[in-house]
């Protein structure tokens, strides 16, 4: 305890951080330890005093997709572009899930942690990052049932563009960060985004082709929901996997273009709440 | 000597009022009217712009703040509720951001009030170290070479490896503050006001803080217990109402606050919408602290009498009231409960009360309070048959110990009163 300061000590100014200059992305890297630890902890604690477990990563989109199967597939009989449902529609619950929870936990992070926000300095970026990259656990994992589920009912992957899938997972981290962003900076001050949240997701999910065929709609449909990010991330899933589809097209650089900002806007947006996070909270 | 802390001009604007108003429903139609405004509500806040009747409503809680810390010196802050103690602190911890004005400070920020930030019920006592650690702007290296340290420190020893849910509050405590003890920043600020736990704990936190400053470290204290800032600081600030009004040895400064600014302090006001309808015809006005001279004050003298003072109106005539205070410490510990007709004749004279204007006056003689902070509840009601007010905290004030039995020895007295008894020492043999 005693130890002597063996470094010069920095000397930090505190100001009224004016314009778009304020990002501070220095002080996000050094506390990247601190984005580390906040994942590991969402981790560790998700499945505590459960029964399941971790289990529960796997029986949430396997339900959702029993579910789809059902009411899409038996009941329905919509078109799959030749790609056994069940496998189909996974395949795209899998970014699906992760934007949703990424969505869930990030709106909700600064108000969750009010008790950080009000009582130290960090970078409160941390807050929606480490939620946002928590959820690449569960993903890691349901991943590894949708490789089962290509065995059992033995689709061969598109070998030649799978190396694009870290690509499509990127925009779909980029694409739930950068809601988070908003939606958790507009948290702080209106609880309203609680009552959102779940309408939202609900009304999301049916704009973004997971239970349906993007290649059956019409080619203005189209156009209108790849202005949806999610639509580039779920149809870049499947053709990176599946092979389904057109692959990059303009529908694609749509999803690119929004998702980037969307982005970009929600990070300044949250920098220039961010100063007033502990006073409103 | 460098300087550690040097603030030049510091303000910070609050807004206030906004969300009050909106919540404050007192008919049907006010909520339908305002459920109806509601989509032009979120229009507008889309685009930035507020309502304008809540636009006006700014209160600076600093305003032009100047002055240098050196390294190593411990400074007191002291004033009233309200004066910008802890937003201060909040500024130079990068809580918050001013408003106006600049800060440089050299070298890392540490408080004691992030003890136990981030910890969570689920993991085990080695998980929190990492997981505080790193909140606290640690390194995982620096955490490692320290963690034998802390463990023995917080004392959990053979329970590191169990959830702290699992912890009794004391070790959950500790380990907390292990983690914040260790963390070794240049400036230490202490936030006495809002520190948590017993008094053995709070000791533990001072004890801290006084190792910390003769390391040579820089430590700003904020306390609202002049002997602890009489003891433990060489130079004190005051503030009042966000504005800085003295800096001066700490003797000097402590005797200016104690002396003066004192006044509408100490005083609590009932404005007519904060009275329940519900307790008619009994309406509270205010109540007052005030020393013998008949000033109102907020900080009282363990050595002087203190009379309390709970101005009251009757609507309607009533009988059987009996109007009462509650002492309480700020721990929450009953101090005791009194009535102004506790005295029979009292009751006789005052148990039917006409309509009209009261003051129900309490003495408190000189050397009865221990240091500290307490909590005045009052309360009006006919005994078995209604309660008409209450109000659990009304009011706080801090005692100062100044001249008190036994301020000899710089320690602190347990218990929550501090008598004058008189004591004979004979010898026998």
């Amino acid at each position: 305890m005693t130890e002597l300061i063996k470094h010069e000590p920095t000397t930090i100014y505190i100001k009224p951080s004016r314009g778009l200059a304020a990002l501070n992305l220095r002080d996000l890297w050094i506390y990247r330890e601190l984005i580390f630890f906040m994942v590991w902890r969402d981790v560790k604690v998700k499945y505590k005093q459960t029964l399941l477990g971790m289990a529960w990563a796997v029986v949430q989109p396997v339900m959702t997709m029993l579910v789809f199967t059902f009411v899409f597939d038996r009941v329905a009989k919509l078109p799959t572009d030749g790609i056994q449902y069940e496998v189909f529609s996974f395949t795209a619950l899998l970014p699906w899930g992760l934007f949703v929870t990424a969505l869930n936990q990030g709106s909700r992070s600064l108000v969750a942690h009010n008790n950080m926000v009000t009582k130290i300095y960090f970078p409160r970026l941390i807050l929606p990052m480490s939620s946002v990259f928590a959820g690449l656990v569960d993903f890691a994992i349901a991943f590894v049932i949708l490789i089962g589920l290509m065995f059992y009912y033995k689709v061969t992957p598109a070998w030649q563009y799978l190396w694009t899938l870290p690509l499509f997972l990127l925009l779909a981290v980029v694409t739930a960060l950068g809601v988070a962003l908003w939606l958790s900076a507009i948290n702080v001050k209106y609880r309203d985004v609680n009552h959102a949240l779940p309408f939202l997701t609900q009304f999301w999910l049916f704009a973004t082709p997971v239970a349906y065929s993007f290649s059956t709609l019409s080619e203005k449909l189209q156009i209108v929901l790849s202005l949806n990010p999610m639509t580039g991330v779920v149809n870049g899933f499947r053709w990176a996997l599946l092979g389904t589809g057109n692959g990059p097209d303009i529908t694609l650089w749509i999803s690119v273009v929004i998702s980037i900002l969307i982005f970009i806007s929600g990070l300044f947006y949250f920098r220039s709440m961010e100063k007033t996070f502990a006073d409103t909270i | 000597m460098t300087t550690a802390i040097s603030v030049r001009n510091l303000g910070k604007r609050y807004q206030i009022g906004a969300a009050e108003t909106r919540f404050r429903y007192n008919m049907l139609r006010d909520v339908l009217v305002d459920t109806l405004y509601a989509p032009v509500r979120l229009a507008k806040a889309l685009v930035g712009k507020s309502d304008r009747r809540t636009n006006q409503n700014f209160v600076w809680a600093l305003k032009d703040i100047s002055f240098d810390v050196e390294e190593g010196k411990v400074l007191g802050i002291v004033g009233r509720n309200g004066a910008g103690k802890s937003t201060l602190l909040k500024i130079l911890s990068r809580v918050t951001e001013p408003t106006e004005g600049t800060v440089s400070v050299r070298g890392r920020v540490g408080s004691l009030l992030e003890v136990g930030t981030g910890f969570h019920p689920e993991l085990t006592g080695r998980e929190n170290i990492y997981m505080n650690g790193a909140i606290l702007g640690m390194k995982r290296t620096e955490i490692d070479k320290k963690f034998d340290e802390m463990v023995d420190f917080s004392e959990v020893g053979q329970f590191i490896d169990t959830p702290v849910k699992r912890y009794s509050s004391g070790m959950y405590l500790r380990l907390a503050f292990a983690v914040a003890a260790h963390l070794e920043p240049e400036i230490l600020v202490v936030d006495e006001v809002l520190a948590v736990g017993d008094a053995e704990f709070q000791r533990k936190c001072l004890g801290k803080m006084n190792d910390v400053a003769q390391q040579g470290r820089t430590v700003l204290f904020v306390s609202h217990n002049m002997s602890a800032i009489l003891r433990l600081t060489q130079e004190a600030i005051v503030l009042k109402r966000g504005e800085l009004i003295k800096r001066a040895p700490t003797p000097e400064a402590v005797d200016f606050y104690l002396s003066s600014g004192q006044a509408e302090s100490g005083e609590r006001v009932w404005e007519a919408e904060e009275v329940p309808a519900a307790s008619a015809p009994f309406r509270p006005i205010r109540l007052r602290l005030k020393d013998k001279s008949g000033k109102v004050i907020d900080t009282v003298r363990s050595t002087e009498p203190v009379s309390i003072e709970f101005e009251y109106q009757l609507d309607a005539p009533v009988t059987g009231l009996r109007v009462g205070m509650y002492l309480n410490t700020m721990r929450g510990e009953y101090v005791f409960t009194t009535f102004d007709t506790d005295d029979a004749q009292q009751y006789e004279q005052f148990g039917a009360r006409q309509s009209g204007r009261y003051v129900s006056c309490c003495q408190i003689p000189a050397d009865f309070f221990n240091e500290g902070r307490y909590s005045l509840g009052v309360n009006a009601s006919s005994f078995g048959v209604r309660r008409y007010f209450m109000d659990e905290n009304a009011l706080s004030f801090n005692v100062d110990i100044s001249g008190a039995p036994g301020t000899q020895w710089p320690e602190i007295r347990q218990g929550p009163i501090r008598p004058r008894l008189d004591w004979k020492i004979e010898k026998i043999v």
